[in-house]
């Protein structure tokens, strides 16, 4: 079910963070290759994160700490594709300055100003997707824009930065990262908060990927783009969604967000209205109630018990029924508890927790949670929440309990959340803010002169837009052009039409639209470069080969490795005709077949001809002459 | 801050840093270090933040500007057309202090300073690591120092570890023997990795037969960094120190690169073997001492002891201070080429001892003979050490090195290089009589030459060899 919102009444407002690995021979702070993906190890590395002490404040042994401090993170090494840099057993060497180049040339696109000095940062991350406990990064330009629907759409920087660990899994207090991706280097574009609806959000990835595509030096394919997509709405807060991988699951995530703000603050609402005002007013109380459980029934409790753990009530004075509460259609306030408790207390043993109001059924319920009532004294308006593990995480899990409603006084929390299926999300750590930020003391600046921007600007390829116009004069629809940028087709016409004085539309059609459809049909078509496309619009421009027959030549092509132009049209037999020779062929075609019940008229029989000879000709007779002829014959023959 | 009310120039060091085309743009826009500024730049872009210190070796036309976003970047001074102040907020060095917890039940721990950062505290606009040293700050920055043991400090000097010296050995050696008799049960001390072995040797000269555990103990990584090494080092420096039953001159550091456990050096027989790994030292031609855990293992032990021969802490033993140095002392890397000159050189300087790390089992080469012959000749103790790091100075097996010994030369067994560096300064700090320091030098105070070397003092495995990869496969690395 799609619940309705009015983005504008709502007030909702997004901004992109796109992601775009760079084609780089090797990573940025090392000389490890970039792009070298393993799915096996031969190392691993057991590390920490501790947070340091200005951004918890004063030190008070928070949970919070707790759980930082001991979680295992494992690191898998593959010697291929890592060296102690990525194990930060090594400094950084100094800045991949071809990344820098790239960066440079992306940020042209997008009108930048490019930075006279760029400095490198650390960026914390304490769950373990970087080894260093940091992320390096730099801004390398900013105020820019893009042309986006009739409007500029506000770039505000572009910075190059390290990638990071790929998550094998995550249970409990243990992490496992791979470390292949780790160190390769990236761009991350920033956009204003402009985008006010999630077909917005959508178009403005859609048109970041296609700059990015442009200048033909990003990765591609899976993994290669991803974005994190900023929402909030009026009197909510900027909430992160992380890690959207396409643009079109944008439209759902978007809207979801929306709607589970508008809801957050109608549950601000409630709170308020039940005497709910400051964080004091939250009387949260947490007990053991292993011994009430001990013997029920019920799975995830005896597992829990059985490993050495603890059951756990926190009750909530006047908070009946208070975490069902809708969120988003099918999730509940009590999702936002789960969440992170999941992330924080590192429970995640489902049902990671259990309200009073939704307690499953096992034997004998009745007298077991007239004991719970009992021990926890809970009153009418009370409610509980139960959760179970080891004694430390189910503390841990109460108090975060607390934390949550006590972020539900203030309204929307600001965070990070992981993108999911079917357009959810849920909670993956609290946002980072600029104070997580800090100068990278082991790097030094890199100077951008005016002469190292000019070289990059003489390098430059056209923009999207400017690919739109020029390819759209020429008759070509946006989704071909589009499919040209997206997979470096464009750079092919561009040789082609220079090379062989094609026709421009006639090139961006075979080279984009129709050699997309055999792509489709499997043929690899990406094997195919200028070289090819130029050899094959060689033989078109000089009349050795008819347009029709480029899809079946690029196709073998393709197929054959290695094979040119020439020797592949020997093969299929291709080579035009005279118009004698062809045409004597044809003396013997007949309507036979022809099924005149499903119509009939004197197009549709050219039509049914036309295929029938092109069968027999393709290659070796122009379809356009093929069709002359045919039509006169057709008119001779009706006129005998 | 009521700095903020003055004019930038009667502000304390306003221009940190900065100098030429850089510093007259701060002049001209008055607007200093630490200023939250509005800069527009010839293109129209908008730099809003604070301006940042600027370290002394980068250039005099740009100024860094940490942006209200977190990054940096650096400004082209000539590129500003605008630029005005919108506040001001100078950093604040300070490291929240909370009262160290003391416990009666627990050891008493001195923590001795020698200018390393072993807890900090970030500063998270200029990067800057400011250290946590009295128990308070120590207490702020680790809190779990406090579950192990009392945590007494001081500090003797601040100085990096490579500008350890004479002075501060002689100083740090008294300050042990101080906090031995005011009756502590262990010593740790924050040390600069780059020279903490040499400082080990020393030290395992100067201060004999301690009661308690001497330990020292750094960072790999800066203790700012959410992965250092520097906590988990000190939480078990400390505990060593507090518990351990090795009363030696040890060092404490990671043993594998993973956060897993450290391992404890004896002081003479150590080395930093990698310039960045955090699991840089090892003990050369012997095994560790002993392991050292923050959790407890299946046993319920912190330790795991490798050996038995060490001197057992007891607390009634009496130590021998003896901080005597001979600064006249050099250390020479042997090479193919070597010039006689250099010997005759520090001969004529006066200097009194020469340790050479000579090639394989302790050889130098001929033309060399008659400038070593000169130097001892002329009262300079010449000894033999092996480059090779691992192994003997065997001088017998060779007709060079019989020649060698005819000369005078004395060979130092299996003394690492820089321990006998440390152990010729001592002697000859000492005495002057040949027969006695050659005596001194060859009686092993503490296992600095070993009668033996068992089969498991030289492991070097060798990556690729599947053996190995199975075996680093099932161990952490």
């Amino acid at each position: 079910m799609i619940e309705k919102l009015d983005y504008q009444a709502a007030g909702l407002i997004s901004g992109l963070e796109v992601h775009q690995q760079l084609l780089t021979a090797h990573k940025l702070f090392c000389r490890c290759p970039a792009g070298l993906y393993t799915e096996t190890h031969d190392g691993e590395v057991l590390r920490h994160m501790r947070p340091t002490l200005s951004e918890l404040g004063e030190y008070d042994g928070t949970a919070l700490m707790e759980f930082k401090t001991k979680k295992e993170i494992i690191y898998l090494l593959n010697h291929l594709n890592v060296c102690t840099y990525e194990m930060d057993d090594t400094p950084p060497f100094l800045v991949n300055q071809e990344a820098i180049d790239v960066a440079i040339e992306l940020c042209l696109a997008m009108g930048m100003d490019i930075i006279d000095e760029v400095h490198i940062a650390r960026k914390q991350y304490l769950d373990g997707s970087i080894p260093t406990g940091f992320q390096r990064t730099a801004i390398v330009g900013m105020n820019g824009s893009l042309p986006f629907k009739g409007r500029n759409l506000t770039v505000t920087h572009l910075s190059v930065e390290e990638d990071s660990c790929r998550e094998v899994n995550d249970k409990g207090h243990r992490i496992v990262w791979r470390t292949d991706r780790l160190g390769m280097p990236l761009t991350e574009t920033v956009t204003g908060p402009e985008l006010v609806t999630p077909e917005e959000v959508r178009d403005a990835i859609t048109l970041c990927g296609l700059v990015a595509r442009s200048t033909g030096r990003v990765r591609t394919g899976l993994g290669a783009s991803r974005q994190d997509v900023n929402v909030s709405v009026r009197g909510g807060n900027r909430v992160e969604i992380k890690g959207v991988p396409k643009a079109g699951y944008a439209v759902k995530l978007v809207h979801n967000e929306g709607i589970r703000q508008v809801n957050l603050l109608r549950f601000r609402e409630e709170l308020h209205r039940r005497g709910f005002r400051e964080p004091g007013d939250l009387r949260l109380t947490p007990f053991d109630v292993t011994d009430i459980f001990q013997g029920v029934d019920l799975g995830f409790m005896q597992r829990a018990i059985r490993g050495g753990g603890r059951i756990f009530a926190a009750r909530l004075e006047g908070g009946l029924g208070l975490a069902q509460f809708p969120t988003q259609p099918e999730t509940t306030f009590l999702d936002e508890l789960s969440g992170r408790i999941r992330v924080i207390a590192c429970l995640d043993e489902a049902p990671v927790v259990l309200s009073g109001q939704v307690m499953p059924e096992f034997p004998a319920k009745h007298r077991v949670m007239e004991r719970l009532r009992r021990k926890l004294r809970l009153g009418e308006h009370d409610d509980f929440y139960l959760v179970c593990g080891p004694e430390a995480d189910c503390r841990t899990a109460c108090e975060e309990i607390r934390l949550r409603y006590v972020d539900a006084l203030k309204g929307v929390p600001q965070e990070t959340r992981q993108a999911l299926v079917g357009g959810f999300t849920t909670f993956e750590r609290i946002l980072p803010g600029p104070d997580r930020m800090y100068p990278d003391t082991d790097s030094p600046p890199t100077r951008i002169t005016e002469a190292r921007v000019a070289e990059a600007r003489s390098r430059m390829r056209p923009t999207p837009w400017e690919r739109f116009h020029q390819f759209g004069a020429w008759g070509v629809l946006p989704e071909t052009t589009e499919f040209l940028i997206r997979r470096g087709g464009v750079t092919i016409v561009d040789a082609v039409v220079a090379m062989t004085g094609a026709d421009g539309r006639v090139a961006a059609m075979e080279i984009g639209q129709r050699a997309k459809a055999l792509a489709r049909k499997g043929v690899p078509m990406e094997r195919l470069g200028a070289a090819e496309w130029v050899q094959i619009f060689d033989l078109l421009t000089n009349g050795q080969l008819s347009r029709e027959a480029i899809p079946a030549l690029a196709t073998h092509m393709a197929r054959n490795p290695g094979t040119d132009a020439v020797t592949a049209m020997a093969h299929l037999g291709f080579g035009l005709q005279p118009r004698e020779v062809w045409s004597h062929r044809l003396t013997g075609l007949s309507m036979e077949d022809y099924r005149i019940d499903m119509g009939d008229s004197d197009a549709k029989r050219l039509r049914f001809l036309a295929g029938r000879a092109m069968k027999e000709l393709l290659g070796k007779a122009p379809a356009r002459e093929v069709a002359d002829y045919l039509r006169s014959r057709l008119t001779q023959e009706a006129g005998l | 801050m009521t700095d903020a009310k003055l004019p930038v120039i009667e502000r304390e060091d306003p221009y940190q840093g900065y100098r030429g085309t850089a510093r007259e743009a701060l002049e001209r826009y008055g607007i200093g270090v630490w200023s939250e500024v509005e800069v527009v730049n010839d293109r129209g872009s908008l730099f809003k933040g604070v301006v940042l210190p600027r370290s002394v070796t980068f250039d005099d036309l740009h100024i860094v500007i940490k942006l209200f976003n977190g990054y940096n970047v650096g400004v082209a001074a000539d590129r500003i057309r605008s630029a005005r102040e919108l506040g001001y907020k100078k950093a604040h060095y300070k490291i929240p202090e909370k009262a160290f917890p003391v416990d009666a039940r627990k050891k008493n721990v001195t923590l001795l300073g020698t200018g390393g950062t072993i807890a900090s505290r970030l500063d998270y606009r200029t990067g800057a690591v400011i250290p946590a040293f009295t128990p308070g700050e120590l207490y702020g920055a680790v809190p779990e120092l406090a579950d192990i043991a009392n945590m007494d400090t001081k500090k003797l000097f601040g100085v990096f570890s490579e500008n350890m010296g004479p002075e501060q050995y002689i100083a740090l050696a008294k300050a042990i023997g101080d906090e031995i008799a005011r009756g502590c049960d262990g010593i740790v001390i924050g040390h600069g990795t780059d020279t903490m072995s040499h400082t080990g040797a020393i030290l395992s000269f100067m201060v004999q037969n301690s009661p308690v555990p001497i330990v020292l103990v750094g960072s790999q990584r800066s203790s700012d960094r959410p992965s250092s090494d520097a906590a988990l080092n000190l939480m078990n420096a400390v505990r060593t120190a507090a518990e351990c039953d090795i009363a030696e001159v040890m060092l404490c550091m990671f043993g594998p690169t993973s956060d897993n456990y450290d391992l404890l050096h004896r002081g003479t027989r150590c080395r930093k073997m990698h310039s960045s790994y955090r699991s840089t030292f090892r003990t050369i031609g012997a095994t560790p001492l002993a392991t050292v855990s923050r959790d407890k293992d299946a046993q319920g032990r912190h330790f795991t002891y490798l050996t038995d021969d060490f001197l057992k802490r007891d607390k009634t033993r009496v130590p021998v201070i003896n901080p005597a140095f001979e600064e006249k002392v050099t250390i020479q890397y042997y090479y193919p080429n070597f010039n006689p000159d250099i010997i005759d050189g520090l001969s004529s300087m006066g200097y009194r001892g020469m340790v050479i790390a000579g090639t394989g089992l302790g050889h130098i080469n001929k033309p060399l003979y008659p400038a070593v012959k000169r130097a001892i000749d002329k009262g300079m103790t010449v000894v033999m050490t092996v480059q090779t790091i691992w192994g003997y100075a065997q001088m017998y097996v060779y007709d060079t090195g019989r020649d060698l010994l005819n000369l005078g030369i004395i060979p130092m067994d299996n003394m690492l290089p820089e321990t006998a560096y440390m152990k010729l300064a001592w002697v000859l700090g000492q005495t002057d009589d040949p027969a006695e320091i050659r005596r001194m030098l060859l009686t092993p105070v503490n296992h600095e030459i070993t009668p033996r070397e068992p089969h498991n003092g030289y492991l070097v495995l060798q990556g690729g060899l599947p053996e190995v990869e199975a075996f680093i496969g099932q161990h952490w690395k």
